[in-house]
């Protein structure tokens, strides 16, 4: 057996055993089930409400909510971050903007958003923006300057137009980096606009959990919110295999 | 004897090239630089580090301009662009990571216009040519440093370029593959029949391959020796067996080493 | 000629230093004409602005109401960094020097970096009910997996003849992490601790938003509730200064150990 194949059966193996577990102590009454139900309720609670289609409005707003906050953080941010690459002394001057962006909690401006913009999809989108704009930006600058200088040279040597010099070889070169930047304004927009719509919201997935939270409703809570992590897991996780096989053809072996 | 009849016109033409770097500080990189090399011939370009040897191919190739003086391809003054018919192969790995051998070779002629099927043919031929058949579906990461560099001159092969430039192709490879190469590249040279301009730091691997080697002096470059080898057209590596080889390296490096001196001494 | 070139690149770097400082101020500026611009078209009704904001902080740290939140806030977040930071360490080295172990956890982790985590806090809620306990678990809940995956990828990358030498000195494992890890993989190790401690103060703050009475991020939401508007933008300020003191100290302290290590 390959060690990859190990690994993954282990990993299963692990995650498998740690929920049987939980069920388990959640059964046998070793967990106090007004705190924690059973995983297999879990998922029949999450089923059910998926399935009536009762969350229908709330998965449309949440999921297109974070579709367009993902959308205008790789917009704005691959522009302002071509833009910045241009010229050397604005990318001094933003460099350590960014480096310490990150360490400011983004999320604080949230109550100032909807303040200023109303308790609907404006300030989510704005948050989820804020928050993935600048990783974008920062994979953007990082991206252009992998681009080694000799495939510039190869790209005047072949007399090709800006236009094509940019899509046939910057783009191609700068993408493995460009990428893990897109994966992370997806975790962000993901991130910013569930968290929003659960500590400030009037519709939405988050403000479902929030909602079914403060009614004591356990088994729609848990249902929820296992709902939510199986759609941030398959989302990140469709992007990180995306990104692994584009990384297998350029890396040795 | 190299085909240098009076007659013909001269493929590449310096004449008073110069070429100064603004600063602060300003540097002289180059020049002045008079040099022709005829149609068909194979020349090589020696120099101790930093005389300018890169500059001169770039200022050939239209990559850079010469602050003053001219450069004249097939009888047209260059501008600032790289024209048609030229093909160079870089100092570094230029092989792109995101495409297959194939379609790295294939690269080339997307902005020809060629038809599908012609292209297919000219990329099969120059990827045997250069004994890539087997991995044309394999990936540059895949492949060794010397694989690389094969993969970069199929690629300015298919082009058919009547004047190949090459900037130490080889300079990342051990001299066993060295030398292979220089027979692959000769071989080439002979198939195209196109003018070669090689750069090198390697005095028998110029000495081995041309028809005429040019010495540059250090830093600002400018030609101080030009030495003609005489060895027929379908000469190869072993070339280095005969007599006259020593002498050729000789004399090279005794144009040479006092520059070379000249150039560490700075350095130091 | 070469001492020449040498001053002509030095007076390079103060002239390029000097713009920089100069193009520093300049940005400064326009980001606080930008947050006058704000404050001042929407009528302070969600920012106010920064003189205003400034006058109200002075004011405000004179008040004993704002300290006592400060402290609240301050005595969860240390609690929480310094778990996050102990576990989140110990853990990393367990994972990095077990490989197989590593390779297992390592996409768990990652995953879970990856989730919204505000969707487990009534979890957190129902088990540590209301009170700085969740405020802790909060803090951990963000502060913890990062400092894992920091520290394992430093000690992955660290060059094994590193551990060869321990091994040839006969070191015990523990003094092997202690005299050869650690310091070897210090420089990554207090990267891990910079990323963990904006993730931590995070976690911590939006607990506060979400279910408590004290501390800065109630602070905070209370200040919108009641249209003190002076209030939040005065907290938000604290906040966003704090952070990014916090992190450049950080990335100095990063920048000294990593000489050392080399």
């Amino acid at each position: 057996m390959t060690r990859r194949r190990a690994v993954l059966l282990v990993r299963i193996a692990v995650l498998a055993g740690l929920t049987a577990t939980l069920e388990i102590c959640c059964r046998t009454g070793l967990i106090d089930p007004l705190i924690v139900i059973p995983p297999s309720e879990m998922v029949a609670s999450m089923i059910d409400r998926v399935g009536s289609g009762e969350l229908d409005e709330s998965i449309v707003n949440t999921f297109s909510t974070i579709a367009l906050a993902f959308v205008l953080a790789i917009g704005c941010g691959t522009l302002a971050g071509a833009l910045v690459h241009r010229s050397s002394r604005l990318r001094d001057v933003v460099d350590p903007l960014l480096a310490s962006y990150y360490s400011v909690p983004t999320f604080i401006f949230y109550p100032l958003l909807v303040a200023l913009l109303g308790l609907g999809k404006a300030p989510l989108v704005v948050l989820g923006v804020l928050s993935g704009a600048p990783a974008v930006m920062i994979s953007t600058l990082s991206g252009l300057d992998s681009v080694s200088p000799v495939l510039l040279k190869l790209a005047r040597v072949h007399r090709l137009s800006p236009a094509r010099t940019l899509w046939w070889i910057v783009l191609p070169a700068a993408l493995p980096r460009l990428f893990s930047g897109f994966k992370l304004a997806l975790s962000y927009a993901l991130i910013g606009v569930i968290a929003g719509e659960f500590i400030l919201s009037g519709t939405g997935l988050g403000f479902a959990i929030s909602f079914a939270y403060q009614s004591f409703d356990n088994r729609a809570m848990y249902g929820l919110m296992l709902f939510v992590l199986l759609i941030a897991v398959t989302a990140n996780g469709i992007l990180y295999v995306w990104e692994g096989r584009l990384a297998r053809r350029r890396s040795t072996g | 004897m190299s085909d240098a009849a009076v007659s013909e016109p001269s493929h590449v033409a310096l004449s008073g090239v110069v070429r100064q770097y603004e600063g602060p500080p300003a540097v002289h990189a180059l020049g002045p630089i008079d040099l022709t090399i005829p149609r068909g011939e194979f020349f090589s370009v020696v120099g101790p580090s930093g005389c300018g040897k890169s500059t001169l191919l770039d200022v050939l190739c239209g990559l850079a301009r010469p602050t003053s003086g001219s450069v004249k391809f097939e009888g047209s003054e260059l501008h600032g662009e790289v024209p048609d018919g030229i093909g160079v192969v870089f100092q570094e790995d230029a092989s792109m990571p995101w495409l297959s051998v194939r379609q790295n070779v294939a690269f080339g002629l997307r902005t020809s216009g060629l038809p599908e099927k012609e292209v297919a043919e000219r990329v099969d031929h120059a990827v045997s040519f250069m004994g890539l058949a087997q991995f044309s579906d394999h990936y540059p990461a895949q492949l060794s440093g010397g694989m690389r560099q094969r993969v970069c001159i199929a690629r300015t092969l298919v082009l058919r370029p009547r004047l190949i430039l090459l900037d130490e192709p080889f300079g990342a490879l051990d001299q066993q593959t060295r030398l292979l190469m220089g027979d692959e590249l000769l071989r080439l040279w002979r198939e195209t029949g196109a003018t070669v301009l090689l750069i090198t730091h390697a005095l028998d691997e110029a000495a081995m391959l041309s028809d005429r080697v040019g010495v540059m002096s250090a830093r600002p470059g400018r030609f101080i020796d030009m030495v003609e080898t005489g060895w027929p057209r379908d000469r190869d590596s072993r070339v280095v067996s005969n007599p006259e080889f020593g002498t050729v390296t000789a004399r090279l490096w005794s144009s040479l080493r006092e520059e070379s001196l000249k150039t560490m001494g700075r350095a130091a | 000629m070469s001492d020449f070139a040498f001053e002509d690149a030095s007076s390079r770097r103060t002239s390029r230093g000097r713009i920089r400082t100069f193009d520093a101020a300049v940005l400064v500026l326009l980001m606080l004409a930008i947050w006058q611009a704000i404050g001042s078209w929407t009528h302070g009704v969600a920012v106010s602005p920064p003189l205003q904001t400034l006058l109200y902080l002075f004011d405000l740290v004179r008040t004993g109401m704002f300290w006592q939140h400060a402290a609240a806030t301050l005595a969860a977040f240390l609690l929480a960094f310094v778990l996050s930071a102990l576990i989140g360490l110990a853990l990393g080295l367990i994972f990095g020097v077990r490989r197989f172990a590593g390779e297992v956890a390592e996409p768990i982790l990652a995953g879970f970096y990856t989730i919204p985590k505000v969707t487990l806090y009534p979890v957190v809620l129902l088990i540590f009910g209301l009170g700085m306990s969740a405020k802790v678990a909060f803090g951990v809940m963000h502060g913890l997996v990062p400092m894992t995956l920091f520290t394992l990828g430093a000690v992955r990358t660290l060059p094994p003849v590193l551990i060869r030498t321990a091994r040839v000195m006969r070191l015990s494992p523990a003094r092997t992490m202690l005299w050869v890890l650690v310091p070897a993989c210090l420089p990554e190790i207090v990267n891990g601790l910079r990323i963990s401690f904006s993730l931590t103060f995070l976690g911590v703050l939006i607990g506060e938003m979400f279910s408590s009475q004290r501390g800065l991020g109630f602070l905070l939401v209370n200040g919108m509730a009641q249209h003190n508007v002076p209030l939040s933008t005065a907290v938000v300020t604290v906040i966003v200064v704090v952070s990014i003191a916090a992190n450049s100290m950080m990335l100095r302290l990063r920048g000294r150990t990593a000489h050392r290590s080399n």
